[in-house]
């Protein structure tokens, strides 16, 4: 990694272990270690499984070219299907798991669920990261957890988002699992509430391109931060430890 | 059938017309208060006060909350009286409005379908004559012994869908060798009947034997649901003049997202090197 920004060179320490760092301004703090264990595994995790998801979903709407021989040879669609209903499992006890870590981890593992409508400081931390992406500011803030742009697309497509398409993929499988299952008990109420099954299946695959285009976003303002930000981000979600590239406060 | 129920009012199959016809309504209505089944088909339209169907001088809506009034229970049949059907497709003129949306204070028994299976009905006013009580229903008020699994739960073409053997165009060799018509927009996987099971005309065919996709006959607004030939239903909003599937949509704004996070890095990049040069 090279830095050309301003203030370059200042020697990295690691913080003492359990001496909670300030949220936003990470004074004379040069390492904190933001991502624990488990929010890095279920990272990857989720990200493995929306891949598998994506692209056997877009299969499952437009099926791959038809096989020749007898039925009995293939079973195509079904082990598309499988790896579907395999990964969105995977993606949905990852979240439930993602969510109670929430609930014991440090303080940067709830970030994810809160959308701070009330709070001041996070809006004028977006106005400043809105700036920053229409090259309208030379430098942006230094945030040890999200920045607030990244978290309103976090909390909007990852959380909110991620329990819209658990809860119309649990019950557009729940019509297979059939009346009475604990998928349609849990789900099924949702098919009539959207107006039918046909409309969940649109909804849902509506719901696919919202995580193709988050993951465009994503992937590309992960890179640029890595490189022009004032923190490190790949490997932050790789070993946990956000570094800083200068000592100023501000 | 008919010998075991008294077909008191209906207007196509009984024999008296004209104020002899309404007369039975009200005889009906006082002799048998609060006991009998009420059987609608069709449904009220709701603009110009109800102008758009008259029946004996009145209109329907207002015979129908009459009727309903004394009524044991309600059966809506077919896909008109259950979800509006038809006539209640946009812009739906005369605000055609299905019975469930105009009683509210009957249990409302729904057999929809565009017909409805003529061993359904008969098996719905079976079941209330043999044991004096509603079917089961589900959440959308349909008996659950017809309408708890998909046409494709049950479809005889069901193993090629698993298999991943498609009819690729009408009069293709799939189309012969009997494939699966997911691709040619069947709705089997998302319509709740039993056509598959019971079929039609005393178990002859049924549309997917016939070699045509289902289109959904029996499910709410399938004349609004995008082609009958296509998987990928057309998203039209109202006020929203573009008509796209979920993929092209989905698709447009990838793109476009796309094309600005290449133009946003180019941008990035190029300030960047600027701000090397001031470094040095």
């Amino acid at each position: 990694m090279t830095d050309t920004s301003l203030g370059a060179g200042a020697p990295s320490h690691v913080a003492p272990a359990g001496s909670p760092p300030p949220v936003n301004a990470a004074r004379k703090l040069t390492t904190v270690y933001v991502y624990e264990a488990p929010v890095r595994l279920w990272h990857w995790v989720n990200a493995l499984s929306i891949l598998v998801l994506c692209v056997t979903g877009y299969l499952i709407g437009s099926p791959l070219p038809t096989l020749s021989g007898e039925a009995s040879a293939h079973y195509m669609m079904g082990t598309i299907r499988f790896l579907h209903f395999s990964a969105g499992y995977i993606f949905a006890i990852g979240f439930i798991g993602r969510a109670l870590w929430a609930l014991v981890g440090n303080q940067y593992a709830r970030e994810l669920f809160t959308f701070p409508f009330w709070k001041a400081s996070f809006w004028r931390g977006l106005l400043v990261e809105v700036k920053w992406y229409a090259f309208l500011k030379p430098r942006p803030l230094k945030f040890v957890g999200h920045n607030p742009l990244a978290q309103v697309f976090m909390f909007w497509v990852m959380v909110v988002g991620g329990l819209f398409m658990i809860g119309t993929g649990f019950a557009l499988y729940s019509e297979g699992e059939g009346l009475g299952s604990w998928q349609d008990r849990l789900f099924g109420w949702i098919i009539p509430a959207l107006g039918g099954s046909m409309n969940v299946h649109t909804f849902h695959h509506l719901g696919m391109w919202v995580f193709i285009v988050f993951v465009i976003i994503h992937v590309y303002s992960v890179i640029r931060e890595d490189i022009m930000s004032r923190q490190s981000m790949v490997s932050a979600i790789t070993n946990g430890y956000r570094t800083f590239r200068d000592d100023d406060p501000e | 059938m008919l010998s075991m129920i008294s077909l008191d009012y209906d207007d196509t199959l009984m024999a008296s017309a004209g104020h002899q016809a309404e007369a039975i309504l009200d005889e009906v209505m006082t002799k048998y208060k609060g006991n009998y089944i009420l059987a609608v088909e069709g449904n009220p339209p709701l603009n110009e006060d109800g102008m758009y169907c008259i029946i004996g001088g009145k209109p329907f809506v207002d015979q129908l909350k009459k009727v309903a009034k004394d009524a044991k229970a309600i059966i809506s049949w077919g896909s008109c009286a259950s979800y509006g059907c038809v006539q209640a497709a946009r812009p739906n003129p005369t605000r055609a409005t299905p019975v469930h949306e105009v009683i509210f204070d009957k249990p409302i028994i729904k057999v929809p379908g565009c017909p409805p299976i003529a061993e359904v009905m008969t098996g719905v006013i079976t079941y209330m004559l043999t044991f004096d009580r509603i079917p089961e229903l589900d959440r959308q008020g349909r008996p659950k012994m017809f309408y708890s699994q998909r046409i494709h739960d049950k479809c005889y073409r069901r193993p090629h869908f698993d298999a991943g053997q498609y009819v690729e165009k009408f009069d293709d060799e799939g189309a012969r060798k009997g494939y699966c018509l997911y691709k040619m927009g069947c709705k089997g996987p998302t319509t709740y009947n039993a056509c598959s099971t019971v079929r039609w005309n005393d178990g002859v065919s049924f549309p997917i034997q016939a070699g045509h996709g289902c289109i959904g006959c029996s499910e709410d607004g399938f004349w609004d649901k995008g082609s009958w030939y296509a998987r990928l239903a057309d998203i039209n909003g109202k006020g929203f003049g573009v008509e796209a599937n979920a993929d092209q949509i989905g698709l447009a704004a990838a793109g476009v997202v796309g094309g600005a996070v290449a133009l946003h890095a180019a941008v990035s990049a190029l300030k960047r090197a600027q701000h090397k040069g001031d470094a040095k």
